[in-house]
């Protein structure tokens, strides 16, 4: 018998435990580098007087450890600090992209399962699917804002509706795709068992789609916050993210680093919505390593 | 069942493709309870359309197919057949003993009927200890033993088998051709096994089937009077040889082309 390379649990998990160090290693090696790239392209710029594409100066580049500082610092005088803020805003921002990430999901989702039974409906509705995606999410976040605040919902809901429309496209096609990935011998066992339409999507339809929909969540998990953070501004929320950075554009030219500091939050926000769909997928999916992007 | 219906009957069945490709013509077969029949023949003879007929995947353009008397669409829909591919056809997110328990749930079987009956089939194809692996931490011959597992799991009284030891290398192959033969004679049921190799299908069968191209047909029959239980001996007797040759001389007078038989691609 062909000998078969199966590690032990214990040193797969050391392993593992040296990889993901190896991971966080790296990723503070490219935050260095960013630095010091960003730090030099300014002391250059200034000292040369670089005008294009921008003018390298304190506005237009403020020094990182300035947007960091100005996190500690309070937004009014005597009041809480930055990073208080931020943490509330951020809250409330997340809160209205979770929903929209749960609507988008199960609205993908649903439909991808019923066009992967028809294609007629495949053939029809597709298109429309794609068009919705081609019309600026700025022109249909006020629609939808006016529209449902009209019908009395509250507006972070209706964020939260933007954030969706944004999600839910590449669910529907990632997982449309996955449900239609089964090789031809996989669906011809199926038939010889004589399984239904009902067994062939539970047993071997979805699980076959699950690598594909991950990769469409991961897309979505950053999409969602995006759409959240877009959808605040006709919205007029002034309690996320999406509110924080449109006051802060007021006032960027006295005070650049609070709306640098909130990029930077919005960034780490994506980022831990991608990373809890990572972590989702790793305890999902048993499939083989290559499976894994 | 009754012993003396045949497991197989098949009666004046062709095949054509949309195409216009005549895959078989005029097909008369009949296949005995306990019978190991192995359909052989070059490219484009149409013996893997046969097998699929056989299990109702494809429809034949004329003629019927009857399966332990019954008509090949009732027989599928009763799963009075296993089949296994050339590919095992494992499903990846599911370990050893979930795939061969897939079609006992398909037949909701209670979980405790399917993990007792999924071991008695670990027992029979000896994969004892990879119970919890998945496919891909096997080697092609142990995923091939699992689809054989699968497709007896639910005790059919048919195996249909297409090329399944086609993509495996000589030495694995001869020894799951023992293993089989050990299977077959175990579980008790009729085998219908498409191959390419000749000595594959005198070792295993009680009889050949010699199919030509072009259309697909039955050449000649070859009876194996090679006594049961065969060994690894069998191989080495002079009997064998002779039956060998014979299958050959008949698929060269069916026009076989036998360098290009290795490489069929099967219109179905």
């Amino acid at each position: 018998m062909a000998t078969i390379a199966i590690e032990q649990p214990r040193q797969r998990r050391s392993a593992d435990a040296a990889r993901g160090a190896k991971r966080v290693g790296l990723v503070l090696v490219g935050l260095a580098v960013f630095w010091g790239l960003w730090e030099a392209y300014r002391w250059i710029g200034e000292s040369l007087g670089i005008t294009w594409p921008f003018t390298v100066d304190e506005v237009n580049m403020p020094h990182i450890h300035e947007m960091l500082s100005a996190f500690t610092k309070p937004l009014q005088p005597g009041g809480p600090t930055l990073l208080h803020y931020e943490w509330h805003w951020a809250l409330f921002t997340a809160k209205e992209a979770v929903v929209g990430f749960l609507l988008g999901g199960a609205i993908g989702f649903g439909l991808a399962v019923l066009l992967a039974h028809s294609r007629i409906l495949r053939r029809g509705l597709l298109p429309y699917i794609v068009i919705s995606q081609t019309v600026p999410i700025l022109a249909v976040a006020p629609m939808v804002v006016v529209g449902l605040g009209s019908k009395g919902v509250e507006p972070w809901v209706s964020v939260s509706v933007i954030a969706a429309y944004l999600t839910f496209f590449p669910v529907a096609v990632n997982t449309l795709r996955g449900l239609l990935s089964p090789d031809p011998r996989s669906l011809e066992l199926m038939r010889s068992y004589a399984a239904g339409r009902n067994d062939v999507l539970w047993k071997l339809r979805l699980p076959a789609s699950l690598p594909f929909v991950f990769t469409a969540l991961k897309i979505s998990a950053t999409a969602c916050v995006i759409g959240a953070i877009i959808g605040e501004t006709p919205a007029s929320i002034q309690d996320g993210l999406g509110g924080a950075i449109v006051n802060f554009n007021q006032y960027y030219s006295t005070a650049p680093e609070r709306l640098w500091a909130t990029n930077i939050v919005c960034a780490v926000l994506g980022l831990v919505f991608f990373a809890i769909i990572v972590i989702a997928e790793r305890l999902v999916l048993r499939r083989a390593p290559e499976h894994f992007a | 069942m009754n012993e003396s219906q045949p497991a197989v009957s098949i009666t004046g069945v062709s095949k054509q493709f949309k195409a216009g490709v005549t895959a078989l013509t005029g097909i008369d077969l009949d296949v005995r309870p306990r019978e190991f029949v192995s359909l052989i023949g070059p490219s484009g003879c149409g013996k893997s359309t046969l097998l699929r007929i056989i299990g109702d995947l494809i429809e034949p353009s004329e003629g019927t197919v009857e399966v332990n008397g019954k008509p090949a669409h009732r027989a599928r829909l009763d799963h009075d057949y296993g089949i296994v591919f050339q590919e095992a056809v494992l499903y990846d997110w599911r370990t050893v003993s979930k795939n061969i328990a897939l079609p006992l749930e398909l037949l909701k079987w209670s979980r405790e009927k399917r993990s007792a009956r999924v071991s008695e089939m670990i027992d029979l194809v000896e994969l004892e200890g990879f119970e919890d692996h998945h496919p891909w931490q096997l080697s092609g011959g142990m995923q091939q033993r699992v689809a054989i597992a699968r497709a007896l799991s639910f005790d059919p009284a048919l195996l249909l088998m297409d090329e399944p030891f086609g993509a495996l290398d000589e030495m694995t192959r001869e020894r799951m051709n023992l293993e089989l033969l050990r299977i077959w004679d175990a579980s008790g049921s009729t085998i219908v096994f498409v191959t390419h190799s000749i000595p594959e299908a005198v070792f295993l069968s009680t009889r050949v089937v010699v199919m030509s191209a072009r259309p697909g047909r039955v050449a000649a029959i070859v009876e194996v009077d090679l006594p049961q239980p065969r060994t690894g001996r069998t191989r080495e007797e002079p009997r064998f040889f002779e039956l060998v040759t014979e299958v050959r001389e008949r698929l060269a007078a069916g026009g076989a082309d036998l360098v290009g038989a290795e490489a069929e691609v099967e219109a179905s």
